[in-house]
């Protein structure tokens, strides 16, 4: 499998072999639309399941639980508080949490007695809290401030790193489409958001950022004299860059997601719900959804823009009718018009097309070397 | 290697301070893992004023008093994201603890009846002894007012009949027998009269005993005359004379607004009339006494300066505990969770497992994908994670940092992180042999290209992590932390470990002769002969280890070729043929290495 990887990533390298992301950036761009229109319906129609950190109440949690059954724990709150039913669930094999509505000090005490001589086992393993209604949420626009900051200081040192806005805007555009589509799935599946969620949709931040980075600064390397040359136009050479660190991006990918994927095993297997698998579980789809939008968005986006700019439109156009030109004047060459775009290898034969062609209605090129 | 210098400086540091001091070779843990209870607190100003940093400090100040003086160790207070007060309690505190925690603090002005020095007065000495006893403790009073160690008859008025209606707030008619038998049992000395809290602060509209903050002694106190609320502002400076020159003495300057300013003259007019102590009036700060200024002259313009043996920084403390009682602050519990001790130590083991096996499965991927150099990963890995390791631990030795469940999480992300560093160089030294460069100058290029890329994407993961650092609250922090400190860490670890270590491997011979376990197998990656210049093209996969020439293999190996000098010669007929076969197949490259004749 190495070797066939590494049999790909050389095609992918050369160019020889090439998806062409760019190009069909219509086809990517739908099907993020999509999926970005779906995830937004069910954040507006469904809404986010907020956790207890947002509804404000008491948690409770009974651990080393012989019978991990929900009715004792029923019971044993009901008695102390009677207006709720509590959400009782069971955890990993031996933990029971309990959560109700806000309790003061002696009620929580009276209800941890309970639940310890419920389950039967020492107080001291009953462990509680108790979150006020707004903690949540001044967790969230807390989060929602550093979003704001974040995106300002990044869009000013991308502009700053790559001497283009464009990379900035698209960067950011594929950072808030990672993070829209995760927080959207959070609601289409009606999976609980805890403050430890909002931790890992914070991280997917930096990765898809860190992702993007990597492919844009392999564009960049690739476009850096896009203007003194017209075999291929910036959108080529873009796609270029993608193809060519596709490999690193599957194998970032995977390094990325395998520590991960370990803590959600062990948080949701062994663990139950918290800290841990909240993590987890937002940074597994953040990481997923931020390796495809580094390809598939934020690239082909960067090329968009980049061809609304006149002087790059210029020199595309220049470069086509170049490309024009020399197959019209090919005597026998191809017709398909389609140009192998790969890197640069000096001492290696770029093929016919490559060559300097004799122009066919003005003189015949000077000197040696001219084909026949 | 530098690196191997950072590592035993950390590791030497903790040592050290393992055996000389109180560090400890594990790193201090949270009190989610460590079990223990966490309360966070938003304090509220009435009204809508601002809550200032200051007042934030201040309030911290006094939560950390009460807190120490109840007699919880290692209890951890700190403000976070500007507004939220964490207060963190080891283990299972007393609900009176808790209480005390949340309890809001109230500054209040009082006029001092009798003042004494901090211990408790046996039964014995009560009477004549006691002026004498007390003298002497008083007299070390280092407050720096002007209450000199003058003892007051404090013992009169108990001789007095204790129906007789006290006329004002400074008459000695408050004491009653009753509390001069507390005053005298009141012990300063004992931490639990120093917590401050609402108990301490006592009835506003009687005589209260109270004490001086650090415990140096204990007053008898009017009922309450002004309150902290009606302070508009306190400043500390440097005095200014009558003569508008600035001297060298640190004041206080208070400025009441107008129903204070009011209060105030009718006090100070009356206390400066009064023998001290009695001219004395003590500012109460939750239930402590952390001034008491003798009054000179009647303050009638609501500015009042209070000067001392201040320095620059006790006037600055006491400035700002004034400003903090000008801004009464209720607080709102945001959260408050007690965990387990046991089951801190299990989030803990199964977070440590979950790393192990997020390591083993990197560290497995590596090997398949990168053979030989997956070993190099994993050795960078283990030592990145020894540097982060060494610098938590020091940093909760000498910082206090603790380490909480969300930063084992973002250890564990960074894995993943720090792990890309090395794929992107790697990926980055495999093109550099696609392009046909042996593999000193594959390592040194590629570097130089990989370098930008890992300090570009660093830097926005650790602008991420510092802005969310600063602006949360909470778990995020313990995760902003960990994800920005090993991002560090990845760039420690790249620069003077991978690298060097890379350029050390490029030079043995099972590497650079492109062994097929290397990973970087020339003839497996494909690469080009590439053309060096004047006619010549190195080849690639040439036995670069028997070369005799300087060891970087800056200069790249040539081999003559003459122009033309294919190994098949074709007619142009041939050519053509080829070349339709070529166009007409669906792979539109023609890519064999035909030359021009």
């Amino acid at each position: 499998m190495p070797s066939r990887m590494a049999q790909w990533g050389n095609d992918l390298y050369a160019g020889r072999r090439s998806y062409d992301i760019v190009g069909r950036r219509r086809r990517w761009f739908t099907v993020s639309a999509v999926i970005l229109l779906l995830t937004i319906v069910a954040l507006l129609g469904r809404g986010l399941n907020g956790g207890i950190e947002f509804r404000g109440g008491t948690e409770l949690v009974v651990e080393g639980v012989a019978e991990a059954t929900q009715q004792p724990a029923v019971d044993a709150v009901e008695r102390v508080v009677t207006e709720e039913v509590p959400r009782v669930s069971v955890l990993g094999g031996d933990s029971v949490r309990v959560q109700t509505l806000p309790l003061d000090d002696d009620e929580i005490a009276e209800v941890r007695t309970g639940l310890a001589a419920a389950y039967d086992v020492d107080e001291a393993a009953v462990s509680y809290s108790t979150v006020g209604p707004t903690w949540g949420q001044d967790v969230t626009s807390k989060a929602l401030r550093a979003l704001g900051i974040f995106l300002g200081l990044v869009a000013l040192t991308m502009t700053v790193y790559f001497r283009d806005w464009r990379m900035a805007v698209a960067s950011i555009v594929a950072l808030l489409h990672d993070v829209v589509i995760t927080v959207g799935l959070y609601a289409l599946v009606g999976w609980e958001v805890t403050p430890a969620t909002v931790i890992g949709f914070l991280t997917i931040l930096g990765y898809s950022l860190y992702d993007t980075v990597v492919v844009f600064d392999k564009v960049r390397e690739n476009t850096e004299r896009v203007g003194e040359q017209h075999r291929y136009t910036y959108g080529e050479l873009a796609n270029l860059a993608v193809n060519q660190t596709l490999v690193r991006s599957i194998n970032t990918s995977v390094v990325a997601v395998l520590p991960v994927a370990s803590i959600l095993f062990i948080g949701a297997f062994l663990l139950g719900a918290g800290t841990l698998r909240d993590i987890a579980l937002a940074l597994f789809i953040g990481i997923v959804v931020g390796t495809f939008s580094s390809i598939f968005v934020a690239t082909p986006l960067l090329a968009w823009l980049k061809q609304r700019d006149a002087r790059s439109a210029a020199h595309e156009a220049e470069v086509r009718r170049r490309r024009e030109a020399a197959v019209a004047a090919a005597e026998a060459g191809p017709s398909t018009g389609s140009v192998r775009v790969g890197a640069l290898v000096p001492g290696q034969h770029l093929g016919t097309r490559a060559q300097p062609r004799r122009r066919r209605p003005q003189s015949r090129p000077s000197g040696p070397g001219g084909r026949s | 290697m530098t690196l191997l210098v950072v590592l035993v400086g950390l590791f030497g540091a903790l040592l050290a301070g393992n055996r000389w001091s109180d560090a400890s070779m594990t790193p201090a843990l949270a009190l989610d893992l460590e079990g223990g209870t966490q309360i966070i607190l938003t304090p509220v100003a009435d009204g809508d004023e601002e809550v200032t940093d200051d007042t934030i400090e201040q309030t911290i100040e006094i939560i950390r008093q009460r807190v120490d003086a109840s007699g919880v160790a290692e209890a951890e207070i700190t403000s976070q994201g500007g507004r939220n007060i964490v207060v963190a309690l080891p283990g299972r505190p007393s609900p009176e603890t808790l209480e005390l925690v949340r309890e809001s603090a109230q500054m209040l002005f009082r006029p001092v009846l009798a003042v004494s020095g901090p211990t408790a007065v046996p039964e014995a000495q009560e009477g004549a002894d006691d002026a004498a006893g007390a003298e002497e403790p008083a007299a070390e009073e280092p407050a720096g007012e002007e209450p000199t160690a003058e003892e007051p008859a404090a013992e009169e008025p108990a001789a007095e009949a204790p129906q007789v209606e006290p006329t004002d707030p400074s008459d000695l008619a408050w004491i009653t027998p009753e509390l001069q038998a507390e005053f005298d049992a009141y012990d300063c000395t004992l931490p639990e009269n120093l917590t401050g809290g609402s108990s301490l602060v006592g009835d506003p509209d009687a005589a209260v005993v109270a004490c001086d903050e650090n415990g140096f002694a204990k007053y008898v106190l009017g009922p309450v005359e002004v309150r902290g609320d009606d302070v508009e502002r306190a400043e500390s400076g440097l005095r200014v004379s009558s003569t508008g020159a600035v001297t060298n003495d640190w004041v206080v300057n208070i400025e009441f607004d107008g129903e204070g300013g009011r209060l105030f003259r009718e006090v100070t007019t009356r206390l400066s009339s009064l023998e001290s102590p009695r001219d004395q009036f003590a500012m109460v700060l939750d239930g402590l006494v952390i001034s008491a200024p003798s009054v000179n002259e009647p303050i009638t313009n609501g500015q009042a300066e209070i000067s001392g043996t201040f320095d620059r920084e006790s006037a600055g403390t006491l400035a700002r505990q004034l400003s903090f009682g000008a801004l009464p602050l209720t607080f709102e519990v945001q959260s408050e969770q007690q965990v387990s001790a046991t089951l801190g130590t299990e989030q803990l083991q199964r977070g440590i497992l979950a790393g192990a096996i997020g390591l083993l499965l990197v560290g497995l991927y590596s090997l398949v994908q990168y053979r030989a150099l997956g070993l190099l990963t994993i050795a960078s890995l283990v030592i990145a994670g020894a540097v982060a390791y060494g610098v938590i631990a020091v940093l909760s030795w000498t910082y206090g940092y603790r380490l909480s469940l969300a930063g084992v999480a973002g250890l564990i992300v960074a894995i993943g992180i720090t792990a890309d560093s090395f794929i992107v160089y790697f990926e980055r030294i495999k093109d550099e042999l696609r392009d046909g460069r042996p593999l000193a100058a594959a390592v040194e290029v590629g570097w130089a290209r990989a370098r930008r890329t890992i300090l570009a994407s660093d830097a926005v993961s650790f602008l991420a992590a510092v802005v969310l650092y600063v602006l949360a609250v909470g778990g995020v922090r313990g995760f902003a932390f960990t994800l920005g400190l090993t991002t560090l860490v990845d760039l420690l670890v790249v620069f003077l470990f991978t690298h060097p270590v890379m350029a050390l491997l490029a030079r043995t011979r099972f590497f650079s002769s492109g062994h097929a376990l290397s990973g970087l197998d020339p003839r497996l990656l494909q690469a080009k002969t590439r053309y060096t210049g004047r006619g010549g093209v190195a080849r690639a996969g040439e036995r670069a280890g028997a070369r005799s020439g300087p060891p970087e293999g800056e200069v790249p190996r040539r081999t003559a070729v003459p122009v033309g000098a294919d190994e098949r010669r074709t007619t142009i007929a041939e050519r053509r043929a080829a070349e339709r076969r070529a166009s007409s197949s669906t792979s539109a490259s023609s890519h064999d290495e035909r030359k021009d004749a």
